[in-house]
């Protein structure tokens, strides 16, 4: 069987435009295809929005302050909109929506290395030399992506990042890496576009020789990343990247400067507001990424005058935008870095590496929101006594139950030994309620 | 004949040579090398002190790969075509594919020697030096753009090195042991990118024995590391030879706009003395002193503590060989096989035994033997059973399969993908871009950076890591379907390598011969020549249409991308 059978409309799509007819092509009405689909997307469309914050957020400065403490810094907590839960004075904007975020206070991982914090909370597995684990977004992608026939994008996209792999779940729910721009490099030249279908025929022929010479499953993993580019870039659902354009029939509009602005004209904001679009044309797991918290040197100023100003516009544009377009229910919001941050404060002004106590947040989904969950001790050194230690499996367990992937699903790695769904962790069962 | 190549006959005299195109590799070395060999191998057994240096050292590796076999129960792949080998052995040891005519050249030739001989060739071919400089300076320094660091600075360095074949343990010191301007002495870039946050030299410590150690000691930054031979104290007596590092980073005034603008970057002495003060966890403060591998430096004044370093790095490790130069084999192993004998490569230790103990002690041993000759130790691996086999498994090694996870048995080659820069100099290669004068080799540097940058993800923390979109996933597919390089390698246009090879006169078939050829170093199969026929009959009247649609499709493929 030819690869480019059973393409759907993207086959249709691009076909109009063949200077060859190589292969039949299955009679479908486009238009009618998308509508139908649009109305199956509005409806128990689940999906996860990842805030990662690259190098380690100090989250004892935002999220969980300590005053009175030596550890406590130069910053203030404030009230939030759930009752007895204060956050960083400069996360105000943030605090006003709080009621639909919560706070887990007592993540305890034990990774305070950057590459093997960002392997563990991404994947809820610690790194193993014999086995790649799937981070949670091909995690999402392969459980939900696979079964969303109308989505031709990819299911997890990452705006800025590129840390995460797709393991033994197969290339096929890598993430797809795009900036904050949303510009596609590369996108076909009205040429390629038409000369696709010739080029594709012949290669699918010289491809199926090198897939069937049992070389292993690369040669085949290289052919479905192909169909899922080709799917892109024959697909109108592109639109959702770019916030400048609108297409109607997704429920896609070019988003206003207000709009724009509400979010911060930066790359988070950006980022996360392309999140929301593809959200709405179905994609069920997008990462955001935002840097720069690997803050050694002089935190308190790096923080109030570059990093939270942004991060507080963006968390509380992203939680009202959703709410107001009836789609925060839907949409669980995750936020987390590799690790947090020492409570002592270095000689530099600057905190370090630290894994032992600190927090996470989550929202929308459904959940219990809120609230904050767990606690760390007066100086923020460790969990407090009577308090529950969390670690990534058990945020993933809660994103999961949230999104109705079966808390009990079992992988298989490539070497044939089950893997339990985040490291089999436990929701979180104050947020699940 | 120099002293690198009688170290290489050694044990090709010696080898019981398993297959008939191991014949055709080592097989006249015998006769005219033979009386030279035997005052080398034995002034080699003499330097390294290996036990039973009668077993040849390519004898040796051969058994413990065929052990390995034996003790799982498979049978290996059979040998590698010629067409197979020679794409490999050129995308390996030059960093691209062979030329039209340098693959046309090999397949005709009929001396039984050419393997060997080719390995010769490549490793004094300019792109050599050009493919294990690439390959170092990414080590060293990233793909990216660190802050206030020369890539062409580090790039002249390495460059020079491979040029030279300096011997390995002489390049590793004189990085470590670097100070002065970045462009005048490139060396010092290794060290300036691992300095991109003020962190005490803990990246530096962490990275230098990741790198050149074979040893991953961050962990140990903080605590003692329950499986890692490594603890928190030998992490800090390591960190405190580098304490006498500093950089500084110089501005200038820009005449044109009267501003400061970045000037050059240099590592500087700083003093320092004493012991280096560290945390425990349980909060208590602890003194290290410089000390490696039991052996205490001086902590006073007036003593380079570099420079102490730079002497003890080369000492065996008790009864094991160097520990530079494990790491070296380990990693120059797995850069030919794609699997070293650890994984990963750069985490050796009691924790994570080898694949194959032996073989890697002894090929280790006799690196530090042959004075750390970075050329010899290529053509070792590159002349070993193992290299010469199909990537085509069987039923009988189909267990034999890395990628699942299992210790790898090197019983067939394993598929590589190759690397964005092996990818971008073939395309270069099978347009013929390379011949229509693309400048200086700066030039074509430069053009070359400038195209992967669209690649490299920068992780903006103090371990200056990365992380590429090269990897296999839709950014990569987009690139090679529609990019303008791979617009140029299917070019049409006069002069272009298409339009040279196809408006020529000649039979079709032997036009889709060429394509296949330049593209994938073999012939298509009668079946594939049936239908590109086929195919390009639609074209009518404008078949060289058809021809860079075909050519567009084999640069597309599968098995243009891996390596096998």
């Amino acid at each position: 069987m030819s690869l480019w059978n059973n393409y759907g409309m993207n086959r249709r799509h691009f076909m109009q435009h063949m200077a060859t007819a190589a292969a039949t092509i299955p009679a479908m009405n486009f238009l009618s295809h998308v509508q139908a689909n649009a109305d199956v997307l509005k409806s128990s469309q689940k999906s996860c929005i990842l805030m990662w914050m690259g190098g380690g957020p100090p989250t004892i400065d935002i999220w969980d302050l300590k005053p009175g403490s030596k550890n406590g810094g130069e910053f203030q907590p404030i009230d939030t909109a759930a009752p007895g839960v204060q956050i960083s004075e400069h996360m105000p904007e943030t605090a006003k929506v709080f009621g639909d975020l919560s706070l887990v206070r007592s993540m305890s991982t034990r990774e305070a290395d950057h590459g093997r914090g960002r392997y563990y909370m991404q994947t809820s597995y610690v790194p193993n030399p014999t086995v790649v684990h799937p981070t949670f977004g091909s995690v999402v992608s392969y459980e939900i992506g696979r079964n969303r026939k109308a989505l031709e994008i990819p299911a997890f996209v990452s705006v800025d990042g590129g840390a995460g792999q797709a393991g033994f779940l197969g290339m096929t729910h890598a993430p797809f890496v795009v900036d904050n721009t949303g510009r596609i490099r590369n996108e076909p030249s009205e040429e390629s576009r038409q000369r696709l279908g010739a080029r594709l025929t012949m290669l699918d022929e010289i491809e199926a020789g090198f897939m069937n010479s049992r070389r292993g499953e690369l040669p085949k993993a290289h052919q479905d990343v192909y169909r899922n580019a080709v799917n892109l870039m024959t697909s109108r659902q592109m639109a959702a990247f770019d916030v400048a354009k609108s297409d109607p029939m997704l429920g896609l509009e070019a988003e206003s400067d207000v709009t724009r602005d509400a979010y911060g004209r930066n790359g988070f904001g950006q980022g996360l507001l392309m999140a929301r679009r593809l959200v709405q044309v179905g994609v069920p797991f997008v990462e955001v990424n935002m840097g720069g918290w690997d803050l050694h040197a002089g935190v308190f100023d790096t923080l109030k005058n570059q990093r939270l100003p942004q991060l507080d516009k963006g968390i509380a544009a992203i939680t009202a935008d959703l709410k107001a377009r009836g789609m925060l229910d839907n949409t669980v919001l995750v936020w987390m870095g590799e690790f947090g941050r020492t409570p002592r404060i270095n000689q530099d002004v600057g905190r370090d590496h630290w894994a032992a106590s600190w927090s996470v947040m989550l929202g929308g989904g459904g959940l219990k929101n809120g609230q904050a969950v767990g606690a760390t001790d007066k100086d923020g050194v460790q969990i407090a006594d009577g308090s529950k230690a969390y670690l990534p499996g058990d945020i993933w367990a809660t994103v999961a139950h949230a999104m109705g992937i079966p808390i009990n699903t079992v992988h298989t790695s490539k070497r044939g030994r089950p893997m339990k769904l985040a490291n089999g962790g436990t929701p979180i069962q104050e947020l699940i309620g | 004949m120099n002293r690198r190549s009688v170290n290489s006959a050694v044990w090709f005299s010696f080898v019981v040579l398993p297959a008939v195109a191991l014949l055709s590799l080592h097989g006249e070395l015998v006769a005219d090398e033979l009386a030279a060999d035997k005052v080398v191998a034995g002034k080699a057994a003499d330097e390294s002190g290996v036990a039973g240096a009668e077993v040849s050292l390519g004898e040796f590796i051969d058994q413990q790969i065929r052990q390995g076999w034996t003790d799982n129960e498979i049978e290996a792949s059979p040998l590698a075509s010629d067409e197979e080998w020679v794409r490999r052995v050129y995308l390996d040891l030059v960093g691209r594919i062979p030329t039209l005519t340098e693959a046309r050249q090999f397949l005709a030739d009929k001396n039984p020697r050419k393997r060997a001989m080719l390995v010769d060739v490549l490793l004094e071919n300019e792109d050599y030096v050009r493919n294990f400089t690439t390959i170092w300076a990414n080590n060293s320094i990233g793909r990216g753009a660190p802050q206030r660091v020369s890539r062409s600075g580090m790039e002249k360095f390495y460059r020079e090195a491979f040029a030279k074949n300096r011997p390995w343990n002489e390049i590793v010191v004189d990085i470590l042991t670097a100070s002065g301007h970045y462009e005048e002495n490139g060396a010092v870039n290794y060290i300036l990118a691992q300095m991109q946050m003020p962190d005490d030299a803990v990246q530096l410590t962490a990275m230098t024995t990741r790198l050149f150690l074979g040893l991953q000691v961050q962990c140990t930054q903080c605590h003692n590391h329950p499986f890692n031979k490594w603890q928190q104290d030998q992490f800090w007596e390591f960190n405190s030879f580098f304490r006498q590092v500093d950089k500084r980073d110089h501005r200038k005034l820009d005449p044109k706009t009267g501003r400061q603008v970045d000037d050059y970057s240099e590592v500087v002495w700083k003093e320092f003395t004493g012991p280096v003060y560290y945390e425990k966890r349980s909060g208590m403060m602890q003194v290290a002193f410089p000390r490696f591998q039991g052996r205490e430096v001086d902590p006073g004044v007036g003593v380079d503590r570099r420079a102490e370093l730079a002497k003890l790095i080369t000492e065996p490790a008790g009864d094991e060989p160097a520990q530079l130069a494990q790491a070296m084999v380990n990693r120059t192993w797995s850069h030919f096989f794609g699997y070293g004998f650890t994984r990963p490569v750069d985490d050796m230790g009691p924790h994570n035994p080898p694949s194959h103990p032996e073989l890697l002690k002894r090929l280790s041993q006799e690196f530090v033997a042959a004075n750390y000759d970075v050329k010899q130790l290529i053509r070792w691996i590159v002349s070993t059973e193992a290299y010469q086999l199909s990537s085509q498994y069987g039923e009988k090694n189909r267990i034999d399969d890395p990628a699942a996870g299992e210790m790898p048995l090197f019983s067939h080659m394993y598929l590589k993908s190759m690397q964005a820069e092996q990818l971008y100099d073939s395309l270069i290669v099978a347009s013929n871009a390379h011949q229509s004068g693309n400048g200086s080799w700066s030039a074509q540097e430069e053009q070359r950076r400038r195209w992967m940058q669209q690649f490299v993800v920068a992780f903006d923390n103090d371990e200056n890591d990365e992380s590429t979109t090269f990897n296999g996933t839709i950014p990569q597919a987009l690139m090679m379907m529609n990019s303008e390089l791979i617009d140029k390698a299917c070019s049409v246009e006069r002069g272009s390598f298409l339009f040279e090879q196809m408006s020529s006169p000649g039979a079709e078939t032997q036009k889709i011969n060429d394509l296949y050829l330049a593209a994938l170093t073999r012939k298509p199969t009668r079946a594939e020549m049936t239908k590109m026929q086929k195919a390009l009959a639609r074209y009518g009247a404008a078949k060289l249409n058809g021809y860079q649609d075909m050519f567009w499709a084999l640069l597309n493929s599968n098995e243009f991308i891996f390596i096998h």
